[in-house]
């Protein structure tokens, strides 16, 4: 253990001056995160790590913080190489990081207002692209620095997934205290609800078998994404939820293809920004250009949100994002059929 | 002749070792002298593989001749989150195969994580005698019509226990199938099957078995239909209800507080799918018998659980969602003295926001007023080192300690620090501690604690934290007890991997995914190691068709004496020395 924290110090020390240069470096994350990628994946964690031991020693508190807020953009850059533009999720990890307290972050991290510059214009649609499409309407004015949650990360909260819907089954039983179920409205739920309880109740005990066991997996395809993807609907007890998962993933697919096709610049950037706000703000309230529709188990295709969420689980069979322009050559009676509100 | 002076005759040293029981001990009596091995490998009559791919049904029949009970479990637990794509492996078959043939005397099968078919039911019901014991839990693979075979073929069943498997649920006739001069049931757990049982079979099968001591039902069974079967069955032990709802009518409360307080040794309950609160004060009669009570199905709140708990006196175990909120803990703290282990999941894991009033205060509370607290489970969207600290100082006797902030890398939400002084506290203070899971910020600096405090800690989960490799190394190097060590979303690379290959030979595993380990490093592990399993999974594609130096996406390390598995799938590769990648 000695030798090796000794090992580490002297290798600091050789260290340093490159870690002069690194620190002026710690601006806009863009640059440098396209470039000189696998050269410096070894040398970031190193520096992180020089930095976590000094900063330990000196138990110092601004190195202290700025060393938790370059780790987690180190750690994420690591992570986010395979997949996501890589702007918006170390906004994601700034904002979730510096969620409670704004002020500590702006006081001591000179490089994240370089970040909003270099980002500028695109900083305010991204924010709001950030949190989810439903609740922008209720949301608190600091909420749009809050990482919208549901993005899929595999396996995390660390449950079972037969213990996933649980508050969703509870569609029948009141809300709980406190929460943000106002954006239930526009769904109709809490009417519906009152109105069928008993009716409901019986057959959700019947029709609804058991906890759901298997991950229900339905593919959805969107408009201008060739290859389609699977969701699995038992993961999300409500449309809100389902729709901000909608939202995440084809912004990222929209995003990556646009990336794979055109290459990387700065121009590409900003219509990447653009794209971002264009996709599916508003899949269910109608307000953003796509819309999400799904085929029943009588092949029908069917607008979201008109029935009780566990009736829809029982009887989707896929999702499709479209945009809302096609829709309406839809229900004018296409080859595919009509567009069916349930009554 | 000399021999026979300095030895007891095998008779005596057979009878003196079937008082040893736990596997660690028998396994040290093995290792006195080679006689002793060779009478206690035949006296053995329980065996315990906490890796069904650490041995072979061949050495373990070899070795253990006269088995009548069987544990095997399969997948890695992170299989329980989704982490582990289908077809990895662990089936049950060859080794009922194995064991049919092996052990005509088998009593017991228990499995865990692993892959069933109905065909191996069906080898299980026509196989063995006197079969007693059958318990399926998180297993996949299977239909009601293996349950059928087990049902019409095994005459001397005393448990029958599906907890919380995957089954598919084609018909609920299979109950039928316990013919009516079977009597033998003691325990039956079916709260994992999604459709109706035929309910006149199950109330037939209840009445006429006078031991049946455990009943846990599925949410199909209708609330109206409990009263029955719990007049059907007044000794009962414990009991997990279905859908807990129903017509508000008053002869079916009535009814069914009657028949609950009918049931005087009933000390355990759970199920309470869909609770309607106005029914929950018909278990009110037996509440201060309880001392085991699972809502964590319970989407009711906090007041009506607090009116519950309150009245339940010797609970030892409380399984809960957080609807109980910190009011309802604190309810807890105050009337369950006896109290042993707590767990609160989230209702709403996926939310925005909280959407209840549950903070790290409701654990700190139940820490301070429940002096027996020994486990816990507890997801909350914030924490802070100061309630981690006084929680360790409160109750140093906590042997498993999982905490889950449900987002990701949050610091402590009153200092913005991470969590690693709080951690920190809880391994130093708690000596006994053998599990840990870690949520929240957390630096190299927590691993350092772990390894230097976490002498006792044998299953560690770790997720997004760390800095480097030397959080990695700390654990193990540090941690002397450790068995099971499961990683995700960490910097943790190749050094601490390599420097601390031979740790992972005294371990059952180690898994690790979306970390930084890198192909060449799994194949020099693989080649370096030969009595580990050094297993890649990668669902992208052949890893030598990337660079050395790329991550790989999951890897699960595990020591075995029998050698590579065969039946790995497609995106899975096994790293041996032949250098050679082989793929099944």
């Amino acid at each position: 253990m000695m030798d090796d924290s000794r090992r580490r110090r002297r290798s600091s020390h050789n260290k340093f001056s490159e870690e002069k240069e690194l620190e002026l470096r710690l601006g806009p994350p863009g640059e440098e995160e396209e470039e000189d990628e696998e050269k410096d994946e070894d040398y970031w964690s190193h520096h992180n790590e020089n930095k976590r031991e000094r900063n330990s020693d000196e138990s110092d508190q601004s190195p202290l913080s700025l060393g938790y807020f370059s780790s987690q953009r180190i750690y994420n850059y690591h992570q986010d190489q395979a997949t996501k533009a890589k702007a918006s999720s170390f906004l994601q990890n700034m904002s979730m990081v510096g969620k409670e307290s704004k002020d500590a972050i702006s006081s001591s991290q000179p490089c994240r207002s370089e970040v909003i510059e270099f980002h500028n214009g695109a900083v305010c649609a991204e924010k709001k692209a950030l949190s989810s499409p439903s609740s922008a309407n209720t949301a608190a004015p600091n909420s749009s620095q809050k990482r919208s949650a549901a993005g899929p990360v595999v396996g995390w909260p660390p449950i079972r997934s037969f213990r996933k819907n649980n508050a969703s089954g509870s569609t029948f039983s009141k809300p709980p205290l406190g929460s943000h179920h106002n954006h239930h409205h526009h769904l109709n739920l809490n009417v519906e609800d009152k109105a069928a309880n008993n009716t409901i109740n019986k057959e959700h005990v019947n029709n609804i078998s058991g906890p759901p066991n298997k991950g229900m997996f339905v593919k959805i395809n969107m408009d201008g994404i060739p290859i389609g993807r699977k969701v699995d609907i038992n993961a999300y007890g409500s449309y809100d939820k389902l729709s901000s998962v909608v939202d995440h993933l084809f912004r990222d697919l929209l995003s990556a293809q646009r990336r794979d096709s055109c290459g990387g610049g700065s121009i590409e950037k900003q219509n990447q920004e653009e794209e971002k706000t264009m996709i599916t703000t508003g899949v269910l309230d109608g307000s953003g250009e796509y819309t999400l529709i799904y085929e029943d188990n009588e092949g029908d295709k069917m607008l979201l949100g008109d029935v009780p969420w566990h009736m829809f689980v029982s009887t989707v069979k896929r999702l499709r994002v479209l945009k809302k322009s096609d829709l309406a050559a839809l229900s004018l009676g296409g080859k595919q059929g009509h567009i069916h509100h349930s009554k | 002749m000399k021999k026979a002076a300095y030895s007891f005759p095998e008779e005596v040293l057979e009878h003196v070792f079937s008082f040893i029981v736990s596997d660690k001990d028998r396994s040290s009596i093995s290792l006195v002298c080679k006689s002793w091995y060779e009478i206690e490998r035949w006296c053995r009559r329980k065996v315990f593989v906490g890796n069904c791919y650490a041995v072979s049904p061949p050495i373990l029949i070899k070795r253990f001749p006269e088995l009548r009970s069987v544990t095997l479990k399969g997948k890695p637990h992170f299989a329980d989150f989704n982490l582990v794509p289908e077809g990895w492996g662990g089936f049950a078959c060859p080794w009922i195969r194995a064991m049919a043939g092996a052990y005509p005397w088998l009593e017991e099968i228990r499995l865990k994580r692993m892959v069933v078919s109905d065909e191996s039911l069906e080898i299980i019901a026509k196989s063995f005698r006197n079969f007693k014991v059958l318990v399926l839990s998180s297993c996949e693979g299977f239909t009601t019509e293996g349950l059928a075979a087990i049902a019409a073929n095994c005459r001397n069943l005393r448990e029958l226990d599906l907890r919380e498997s995957e089954v598919e649920d084609l018909s609920g006739r299979w109950l039928s199938d316990f013919p009516d001069s079977y009597t033998s049931l003691e325990s039956l757990n079916i709260s994992c099957l999604g459709n109706e049982v035929n309910l006149l079979a199950l109330e037939r099968l209840v009445s006429r078995c006078p031991n049946l001591k455990t009943l846990r039902l599925n949410r199909a069974v209708p609330l109206d239909r409990l009263p029955n079967l719990l007049r059907g069955a007044p000794q009962l032990a414990e009991l997990g209800t279905g859908a807990y709802t129903s017509e508000m009518r008053p002869d079916v409360f009535s009814n069914l507080a009657e028949a609950f307080a009918g049931c005087k040794q009933l000390k355990t309950l759970s199920g309470f799918w869909d609770v309607l609160p106005s029914y929950l004060p018909a278990v009110y009669p037996i509440c201060s018998q309880l001392i085991s009570l699972n809502l964590s199905y319970a989407t009711v709140q906090s007041p009506d659980l607090i009116k519950l708990v309150s009245r339940c006196e010797k609970l030892q175990k409380l399984w809960v969602l957080d609807y109980i909120e910190d009011d309802g803990l604190e309810v807890l703290a105050a009337s369950c003295k006896d109290l042993r282990e707590l767990r609160v999941f989230p209702s709403d894991p996926f939310g925005l926001e909280p959407n209840v009033a549950l903070t790290e205060q409701g654990l700190v509370s139940v820490s301070e007023g429940c002096p027996k607290l020994q486990s816990v489970l507890y997801f909350c969207r914030q924490m802070s080192n100061a309630a981690l600290n006084t929680i360790a100082r409160n109750r140093p006797n906590l042997t498993r300690f999982r905490l889950c902030i449900i987002e990701p890398r949050s610091p402590d939400y009153l200092t913005l620090q991470p969590l690693d002084d709080g951690f920190g506290a809880i391994v130093e203070h708690c000596k006994d501690l053998r599990r840990l899971s870690l949520s929240g910020l957390l630096t190299d600096r927590v691993f350092g604690y772990i390894g230097t405090y976490g002498k006792k800690l044998e299953m560690l989960s770790v997720a997004f934290a760390g800095d480097s490799d030397l959080g990695l190394h700390h654990v193990l190097s540090g941690c002397d007890n450790l068995r099971k060590l499961e990683i995700r979303d960490c910097p943790f690379g190749d050094k601490a991997l390599l420097a601390n290959a031979a740790k992972l030979e005294t371990m059952r595993s180690l898994w690790m995914s979306s970390c930084s380990v890198s192909f060449g490093a799994c194949k020099v592990l693989g080649q370096k190691m030969p009595r580990l399993n050094v297993e890649v999974m990668d669902e992208s594609g052949p890893p030598d068709s990337r660079p050395e130096s790329s991550p790989v996406e999951k890897l699960y390390v595990y020591r075995t004496v029998a050698g590579p598995r065969l039946d790995m799938p497609g995106f899975v590769w096994t790293m041996d020395d032949n250098s050679a990648l082989r793929i099944s």
